[in-house]
């Protein structure tokens, strides 16, 4: 793997992690939504750390997008979830959150769960047709 | 009552982004390498080529109900705690939906990741 895919990989954890956090910071000034307020949510669209939450996510999106046109849905995911480790911290220290031990111990299992997979191949399923041959795909090009 | 809503939302989140995950991954193993794609032929091809896919736009749709379940679940819950919950778990349906609908070959080193997510999870609900 080269330094431009580790770092869509990276971009991928630090916009994952942050949008959640700002989202997370925005449903707390909301309050509680329950099925009987609902509409709520739609409101809550407009809350500045919402909407920042929302332009991160975007941006997280794209790299996403990025890293599964090379590589499979079961290396990315887990590849990237040394986010979760960034999210806890996030949450500790600037939502101020209560991780307890047993979420921190969680969190370190799903981090060594993962940590398997990053060792093998990006990709196993088989090449598409169109990967190096972008012109011959009759979806891309008729507008 | 609290944590029912929390883990409804959690399991449609998770649902949700199963389906959405294995839309949008289908259609980016279609379009090819997108870095490969943006040298050749430039950023807006790249854009006009994601946007026209048919299958990623579904995925989208799926994308966003989960978002709005994420919403739900964040105002009920703490992030750490819906965060990694429902995202471990999506990473277990993912797996299984990878083998059967995107033929990765998820092999023994994948499924141990799969089995330590899953106590991770056990271990964050409790």
């Amino acid at each position: 793997m080269s330094l431009r895919k580790y770092s869509v990989l990276a971009a991928i954890v630090l916009l994952g992690a942050c949008g959640d956090v700002c989202l997370s910071r925005g449903m707390k000034d909301v309050g509680s939504v329950s099925l009987s307020n609902w509409t709520e949510l739609f409101r809550s669209l407009l809350t500045p750390w919402v909407v920042l939450g929302v332009i991160l996510l975007i941006g997280f999106m794209s790299s996403y997008l990025t890293a599964l046109s090379w590589a499979d849905l079961t290396f990315v995911l887990p590849s990237t979830a040394v986010g979760y480790i960034l999210m806890a911290l996030l949450a500790r220290f600037f939502l101020h959150e209560n991780v307890t031990p047993k979420r921190w111990i969680g969190i370190a299992l799903i981090t060594v769960g993962v940590g398997f997979v990053t060792g093998g191949p990006s990709r196993t399923s088989p090449e598409p047709l169109d990967c190096r041959n972008p012109g011959a795909d009759p979806a891309g090009d008729t507008a | 009552m609290k944590m029912v809503y929390t883990w409804v939302a959690i399991a449609l989140l998770c649902l949700a982004s199963t389906a959405g995950d294995i839309l949008i991954s289908a259609a980016m193993k279609q379009i090819g390498d997108l870095q490969e794609l943006r040298r050749q032929r430039g950023l807006l091809h790249v854009i006009r080529r994601v946007l026209t896919s048919g299958k990623l736009l579904l995925g989208v749709g799926f994308m966003t109900l989960g978002f709005f379940s994420l919403l739900f679940a964040l105002s009920w819950a703490d992030v750490s705690l819906v965060g990694p919950a429902s995202a471990s778990l999506t990473f277990l349906t993912n797996a299984v939906a990878a083998r059967i609908f995107l033929k990765e070959r998820v092999d023994r080193r994948r499924w141990a990741a799969a089995v330590c997510v899953a106590l991770g999870v056990a271990l964050l609900a409790t």
